[in-house]
Formats: structure tokens, sequence, C-alpha cells
């Protein structure tokens, strides 16, 4: 039986089902119901709930969590993101488990509370200083989120790196009904500290950075190879193919539908982890194909850069170019996506690559 | 009668710390209360960037470095998923009172019930010798070559004093290491801080004048001197804030 | 009869022990350790075992310990 429920609410239960153990962050709109919620649910199961006094603060109490073996979570939004990042590179650098959830809200600096995608790049280069990625899921719903929760932790647990939950405002504050998972009951992980010195350490200036190096390149590899997600539609045939995530990944799949009924050929690629990139999605996409367009909530453009870069690889004889449709503030509708169709169709729209 | 007299299996491996420097004792008499409180298969230690740093290359314990300035954090994480191991930040006053004032000062205003080691040593020994917020008026350091100007750059400030007098803390105390006998004080600080922490009765300081022979351009007992001298006139010895159990006693 | 038992490769001759030993038994070898110090040596007829080296050490180089047959004794 499905319940109506509002995005972050949801995230944070589907969260607790999870098994998370421990939460530490800082109200920021539009995340702030998540703690919220957490402050309440997690000591009535005996768990910990911390309001940090700041980002940084928070994402460090994360790590001590994390690097003693429990399911811990942060959550913020834009800005706040950019101060945990010194954290999220530290906790990939020592390979903890951690989840991270960005609402993501459109904006640079302080940023503004509209709903937003302006984070893509951050979040799918790893965001911190150093030579790290993290894993990206992009929910396109509430339902989507909730049933992503665990494998977010489980994925982050698998290869010891760091998940970002990416949602956005709109997914964060609105409600649509629901099933939320069941309770789970995560164990403690075996390379926990866990004050007996049964998992061995070595000193910071101890390590050899050059080894290091390789297995993490071996990691990330493997990341690419095994964990790509997506969902898809119509590509086999389709002239045009659409690639959005999210909220726009969701109605682009309407616009999809209208236009293949006008006798348009367009397919959809909706990516559900943006990093790693669902190159495989593309493998699966007519060859002749005649471009792709990306619909997605940012002035700039910033997918189109990945599908660019996919459809470079994967169309290796010839150049299929990419459009993007950028729409800044808010959620881009089923008519915006018809009529970037149409201009680009008309040659009113210079392709992005 | 002689005492048996060993270092700690916790720490008993050559540590890169400059000759003289107060480190090595500090450590050691951390490991010595742990052993003693029988917490040796009990603790895990964040520590701090800087020449506390080094503490992770002899030490045989977990431990976890955590980013500059917010090991008082990463303990609380710590501490809240595991109540019942020990958590020691072990930091030095770089870390613990410039980039990291706000996560020190935040986890002491929670009364979170960790134990927080901090070696002041007036500078920032691993970099070089720059100033601290702890530099002494007038004291030359490599960003203040014609010494500390107080007046632009503020006055060093008493960080065990501060939390002592403004939160809800349970144990505040500051400690040297210039003489056996404020080594042997040190380290009943130390287990007190440690005692508190073990009982839950929260938040406990323990502050270490500590010297640092090659910033200082002394030698180690010059050193040493140095802080009777001049440190301890500004930073007093002793406990600030007391167990409320040895009020009682 | 409690012994006294140096680590001399970890000394770093800082000389604290040197500055505090009551019974001036402390002198200096002639020869390096592998760290390149002239290496704290204990007089063991001067030395009365206090432990003061042990305490004022900051690298772990002394330590003393109870002849278990010393102990048996007591």
């Amino acid at each position: 039986m499905a319940d109506m429920i509002k995005g972050n609410v949801a995230i944070a239960e589907a969260a607790v089902r999870a098994g998370v153990q421990f939460y530490a962050g800082y109200p920021i709109t539009p995340s702030t119901e998540i703690m919220e919620y957490l402050s309440g649910r997690l000591p009535e199961l005996g768990r910990s709930f911390v309001q940090a006094e700041s980002e940084v603060s928070g994402i460090n109490m994360v790590m001590g969590a994390a690097a003693c073996g429990f399911r811990a979570l942060t959550a913020s939004s834009g800005p706040g993101i950019s101060l945990k990042q010194e954290g999220i590179s530290c906790i990939s650098d020592e390979e903890l488990a951690c989840v991270v959830i960005n609402v993501v809200r459109y904006g640079n600096g302080l940023g503004t509370l509209y709903s937003s995608q302006c984070d893509y790049f951050r979040e799918t280069r790893g965001g911190g200083n150093g030579d790290y990625r993290c894993i990206v899921l992009t929910p396109e719903s509430i339902q989507e989120a909730v049933d992503l929760m665990a494998p977010a932790f489980e994925l982050a647990e698998k290869y010891r790196i760091v998940t970002v939950f990416m949602t956005e405002g709109a997914l964060g504050q609105m409600m649509e009904p629901c099933v939320l998972p069941d309770f789970i009951e995560p164990e403690r992980h075996s390379w926990a500290l866990n004050g007996k010195y049964t998992y061995k350490k070595i000193g910071i200036f101890d390590r050899n950075s050059m080894t290091e190096a390789v297995a993490l390149n071996e990691k990330h590899a493997l990341i690419k190879e095994n964990e790509q997600r997506w969902e898809s539609g119509h590509v086999e045939d389709a002239d045009y193919v659409f690639v959005a995530y999210g909220l726009p990944g969701r109605s682009v799949k309407g616009a999809v539908k209208e236009l293949r009924k006008e006798g348009h050929k367009v397919g959809f690629i909706r990516p559900i982890t943006t990093w790693p990139f669902p190159e495989n999605g593309f493998k699966e996409v007519n060859q002749n194909v005649k471009g792709f367009i990306t619909v997605e909530a940012s002035a700039t453009g910033q997918l189109v850069d990945d599908v660019a870069l996919t459809a470079k690889r994967v169309f290796r004889e010839r150049n299929v170019p990419a459009w993007s449709l950028c729409c800044v503030y808010g959620v881009p509708s089923l008519k915006f996506t018809k009529d970037g169709f149409a201009r680009i169709m008309n040659n009113e729209l210079k392709e992005a690559y | 009668m002689a005492k048996e007299r060993k270092v700690p299996a916790l720490i008993d491996n050559p540590m890169s710390f400059c000759a003289g420097c107060g480190h090595g004792i500090v450590i050691r008499l951390v490991a010595e209360c742990i052993e003693e409180l029988n917490q040796q298969d009990n603790i895990i230690f964040p520590i701090g960037v800087g020449c506390s740093s080094l503490l992770g290359g002899g030490m045989v314990a977990d431990r976890l470095h955590c980013p500059h300035g917010r090991a008082a954090s990463v303990a609380t994480g710590m501490k809240r998923v595991t109540p019942d191991t020990t958590i020691i930040t072990y930091q030095g006053d770089g870390d613990a009172y410039n980039i990291g004032i706000s996560e020190s000062l935040n986890a002491a205003y929670r009364n979170e019930n960790i134990t927080v080691i901090t070696i002041n040593n007036t500078n920032f020994g691993m970099t070089g010798g720059q100033m601290s917020w702890t530099s002494l008026p007038d004291q030359k350091t490599t960003t203040s070559p014609k010494g500390r100007d107080s007046g632009a750059t503020g006055l060093p400030f008493r960080f065990p004093e501060m939390v002592a007098g403004q939160f809800d803390v349970a144990y505040a105390a500051r400690g040297t290491v210039t003489s056996p006998k404020n080594v042997n004080k040190l380290k009943k600080y130390i287990k007190n801080g440690l005692e508190a922490q073990i009982n839950g009765e929260g938040y406990s300081i323990i502050e270490v004048l500590s010297p640092c022979p090659t910033n200082w351009g002394l030698n180690p007992v010059k050193a040493m001197e140095q802080i009777e001298e001049q440190l301890i006139p500004y930073y007093p010895l002793g406990v600030f804030k007391n167990r409320k159990e040895k009020q009682d006693a | 009869m409690e012994s006294i038992n140096l680590k001399s490769e970890r000394c770093k001759q800082c000389e604290l022990c040197f500055a505090h030993c009551p019974s001036d038994a402390i002198s200096f070898s002639n020869e390096l350790n592998k760290a390149g110090f002239n290496f704290a040596c204990v007089d063991e007829e001067k030395c009365i075992r206090c432990g003061i080296c042990y305490t004022m050490c900051p690298d772990g180089v002394y330590a003393i310990a109870i002849n278990p047959q010393a102990k048996g004794e007591q």
C-alpha cells in the first residue's frame, strides 16, 4: 500500500531502514527535513543524531562513525556540500564508506532556493582535491529514491567509496505515493576501527602513494565496469536520443512518448548512476543515430559533456552531435523538451558538440 | 625501592620527532595511562595534522588521521557510535586552536564524552615554525619575524581556561614536561581526563606546554628552561575544571 | 636486583636524561648510532635505578627491569 510522503522524509526513513546508525549535519534548504526527521527518529531507535556546528564538522563526524564501521549519513545542499568536500576527499582517501545526500539547489556561492541540477560536475568528478570519484545515484522519483538508499550503502561498502545521493530540491519537497523498503540490519564492517587494532593501518607518512594510486585506478575501473545503472527506451531505432537524469529524466520520458505518437523516432537514456556514467546504455543506441539531446536543469549545460564524451567512445568512426536543452530554475517540463526538440529540428539551436 | 619502567607496547617503536621534542614524553604518558586503566584493547586515536601526525607511524593502536583541525568532530562521530570505546584526540595547538578552533570549542560546548590532548608548543612545528594563536607576544616565528604584534594578531589564548570557564565540561587541565615532577603531575592530569571519559563524565582536555627546540632555535635543555621562564607565566599549570567526584572527595 | 637497559639506537642525544640524572650516571658515547647521534650511556655503578631518565626521555631509550629472581626473593 503506497502512502503519500514528502521526498526528504521518505529518503530519511529509507536511510533508517537501510540501517543508518549515525547522522550529523547542518540545516540548509531544501534538504533540512531530512535532518529534522532523523533528529527524532534515530534516537527513538537507539541510534545517534548530532546537529553539528557546521557542514565541515558534520562530515567529519560522519568520517568518525564510518571509520568505526557503521552506516553513517549526512545531507545538505549546494554550498553546504561545498563545505563538506574536505571531509569527502579525506573519507575517500581513507577508503571509508558513507552516503552524502545533496538535495541540489540552483546557484553559485550561496545559491538560491530553486530546484536544480547545477552540481552535476562537482558530484560526478569527486568534488574535492585529489584523484577520486564518488558513486553518484540520481533517482527520478521518491519511490526510486527510497529503493536506492540501501544500494547506496551497499555500493559504498563494496568499494569502500563515498556514495553521493544526488536529488533535486523539487524531489525533496514534493509528495507522491511511495512504498517504503523493509528494515535491514547491516553488520559492522570487518575493516572498522574497533579499539583493538584488528584492522592494521599504517601512518600517513608511511603510506606508498604510488602503489595506492595503481590500486585506486583499478578500483575505479572496476566500478565503471560493474556498476553502471540506467533506464532507456526506444533507443534501437531512434534518430535522436534524449539523455536526462533525475526529475528531468522522468519528464523526458513523457516527451518521448508524445513525440513518438507524433511520428518522431526519438528515444531516451536516463542515467541512474551519473558516475559511473552509463556508457553501456549508449551501446544499445541505433548505430545511425543523428544526435543526442540532454535536458538538464542548469544554465550552462553539464551533463552534455559526459554525453558527448561517451558518444565519442561509442561511435568512434563518426561525430554524433550533442545538444543541450538547459532549463534554469525548476524542472524542465514536457513542453520545454518538445519545444526544444522542435528548435533543434528547425536548426534554431546550435549543437554543443 | 626502584620501580619497573617499561615503555608501553602501544607506542614502543622509534618515532620521528626531533631530538628533545616533548611529543615523545606525552605519548608515553598517554600510553602508560591507557595500560594502567586497562584500555589498550579499547582505544581509538583521532590524530591531528602537524607534528602530531608523526604519532601514527609508531603507534600500535587504532587511529585515524583527521582533516586538519577536525579531530574533535571525528572523535564525536566515533564516540557516538561506539560509546564504550575510549576516544583520545591527539593534536597540536595549530591544529586544535587555529584551524580547528570551531570543532574544538564545539566538542567542548556539547560536553562530548571524549578526551582531548593538545600539545601546545606555541608555533606550527611541522611547517617550520609559523605563528600560532598561542605564540607569545613578541615571539619571533617565520610569520612574525619581528616578533608577534599582539595588537594586530591577537593575544595568545588559553583554551582549557576558556572551556572550563564557559562550558559544562568534565575536566580541563594544563601540564608540562619540563621536569620529572611536572611529567608526573601531567600523567595524573591525563589519567583524570581518561577516567572522566571512561566514567561517562564528559569532555576532558589536557593541554601540554611542550618544547619545540628545532623551531625555537634552542637546544632541548634550554627549550625546557624557556617553558619554565616564559610560557608558564602566561599559561599557568594546573586543573581549571575538576571532576565532580574529585571535588566531593 | 634492578637492571637498567638502553635501546641506544633510539637515542637522539637530546640530553634531557643527562640534565635530570640525580647521580651523574649518564654520559655520551664517542661512537655514533645509526641515526648519527652520540648515544647516551649509563654508568651502572653510579646509577640508582630511579627511573628519571625513563621519565624524561622522549624516545623510549630507557627501561628499568626488576630481575625476576630478585622479585622472588622479596
